[in-house]
């Protein structure tokens, strides 16, 4: 965190891992409480398997810019995604990382790293998990950024009318997220 | 909700009738938006097949007292010049919008502000002006679109806001006002049809070509007035801790929410900065800055191109202080740590006045 209490937030992938979608909730969540944010997506010949990025600023006061040299915090959900992005993360930063793309990736040691095979698990469980919506979830648990009450509300407003058939994924995805750590403490 | 798309909806609330558009990143979700909303209020969106015909287009929409507006970027809004010329020249309300991409040529879609001279000095021929609205924040965008429609029905001309590409593409709490200006009455002008019968009424001409007589000396003499008049009463601009300050920064757009910043940051260091923000870049707020700039050290303009604007400071103030420049082109973005520096070496370097140039 900045020392004027603004938390840079990176969220990087391919496209139709739901990266912007990702940090377009925790957008909507600063909002419900009643922070400034700003979301600022990677943004052009985007495509599906192609690399995606956005960057999101939540913060008491207003936001200066969007875009930003130093984050926070990461998520990463590809390869890609950390050879590109974890260099702007901040000493002491905490990255939620794929670990399921993150074969033969060199890690910095300067952060804290929380690595679940996110991959793996959205294809094997019984139920459809979503992985961008579990790597939001972690991302609750481990730094408490936002609450997971506004999170919650946050996914219920924007899977609503027409999209309300998501909404039961999406809760349970988050929840799964959001327990991930929890399980692996009692194991 | 995404700049671009608060942008479209501000334009609908305005009364906006016609759209009409070419693709081109970073604006397209404006044209989008208009696809789905405006045929759902029976108003007109029409895709246009390239940039000349949008333009055209909208000349011939606006010529008849209708809301209507194109929105595209830099180098397409090259491709316009000559229509807002023409707009200008017959004095038709289009209204433009353009979100800046990095230039020159077609460059890349990053946030840049290279189109500062394309937006206020105009690639058309002749002595025109269009006006010109630059929005830093995407609520600021929403109320200077209800105003850039406003100000191109009050003076008949040509109005466009300019918005980079970071205001189009970022998403941000916005409070969507209701439109709570009144478009002037176009009655008296409006090319709308002559009506039949008792009600029938005198031919209109809406025409950018004057051969008789006097006829342009005397156009031109009306549109300089005019331009006077706005010059007068249209100026805004922002002054955000200036009173006391050493050093005034000049930013205009998303750059002044980084200046911004940094005022506060240089004021913790004991660094008195200020900063100074042009809201519309045409008409330039120059007696404002020149009197505001008196007191100052040292003016820092900072900008995402090569000191377009900078030139307009410059000849404001009149040499009252010194200026420097931090220039961001082809998609840098600016650090709010190298304005920092920049501000410690000015004012490290002060007293400036001796020996500095202007």
């Amino acid at each position: 965190m900045n020392s004027d209490g603004e938390k840079h937030i990176i969220i990087a992938g391919f496209g139709g891992q739901g990266v912007l979608f990702l940090g377009t909730t925790l957008a909507e969540a600063a909002i419900i409480e009643g922070k400034n944010t700003t979301w600022m997506p990677s943004y052009g010949a985007e495509m599906r398997g192609g690399s995606a990025n956005c960057f999101v600023v939540i913060s008491d006061n207003e936001i200066p810019s969007p875009i930003f040299d130093e984050a926070d915090y990461g998520v990463f959900l590809s390869k890609a995604a950390i050879n590109r992005f974890e260099n702007t993360m901040k000493q002491n930063g905490t990255a939620i990382i794929n670990s399921s793309m993150a074969k033969d990736c060199k890690l910095r040691n300067d952060l804290n790293h929380i690595m679940e095979p996110l991959s793996d698990i959205s294809a094997h469980s019984s139920e459809k998990m979503l992985l961008n919506i579990m790597a939001l979830g972690l991302l609750i648990k481990k730094t408490k950024i936002l609450t997971k009450e506004s999170v919650i509300q946050a996914l219920e407003k924007i899977s609503s009318g027409k999209k309300q058939e998501f909404l039961k994924f999406n809760l349970n995805s988050f929840e799964a997220g959001y327990n991930l750590i929890r399980e692996k403490a009692i194991y | 909700m995404k700049g671009n798309k608060a942008i479209a909806q501000a334009a609908i609330n305005a009364g906006l009738q016609c759209y009409f558009g070419y693709p081109i990143t970073p604006q397209n979700e404006i044209g989008e938006f208009m696809s789905d909303e405006m045929p759902k209020l029976g108003r007109t969106y029409i895709s246009a097949e390239s940039e000349l015909a949008a333009v055209n287009m909208l000349i011939g929409a606006a010529s008849t007292g209708t809301l209507a507006m194109t929105s595209s970027s830099s180098c397409a809004i090259a491709l316009m010049q000559e229509a807002i010329s023409a707009m200008a020249t017959a004095e038709i309300p289009g209204v433009i919008i353009s979100v800046m991409r990095a230039g020159p040529g077609l460059g890349n879609i990053t946030p840049s502000q290279g189109d500062y001279f394309q937006a206020t000095k105009g690639g058309g021929n002749g002595d025109y002006r269009t006006i010109v609205l630059a929005p830093a924040t995407i609520n600021e965008a929403v109320e200077l679109t209800y105003k850039t429609f406003y100000l191109a029905f009050k003076y008949r001309n040509p109005a466009m806001l300019l918005a980079d590409g970071m205001i189009g593409q970022m998403m941000e709490p916005v409070e969507l006002k209701p439109f709570d200006l009144k478009i002037p009455d176009s009655s008296s002008w409006e090319a709308n049809g002559v009506g039949e019968g008792s009600d029938k009424r005198p031919f209109r001409k809406l025409v950018s070509l004057h051969m008789q007589g006097d006829d342009l000396i005397v156009l031109n003499a009306k549109m300089q007035h005019k331009y006077h008049q706005i010059q007068e009463n249209e100026v805004m601009y922002e002054e955000f801790m200036t009173d006391d300050a050493d050093i005034l920064i000049t930013a205009f757009g998303t750059v002044a929410r980084v200046a911004k910043s940094v005022v506060l940051k240089a004021r913790k260091q004991g660094i008195k900065a200020g900063l100074f923000r042009p809201i519309t870049l045409w008409p330039f707020p120059s007696k404002q800055l020149k009197s505001c700039a008196t007191s100052k050290k040292a003016i820092l303009d900072i900008e995402l191109n090569e000191g377009q604007m900078m030139l307009d400071v410059k000849a404001a103030i009149d040499g009252v202080c010194p200026v420097e420049l931090i220039a961001k082109l082809g998609g840098a973005i600016i650090k709010e740590g190298e304005i920092l520096n920049k501000l410690v070496e000015i004012s490290k370097n002060s007293p400036l006045k001796e020996g500095a140039k202007c």
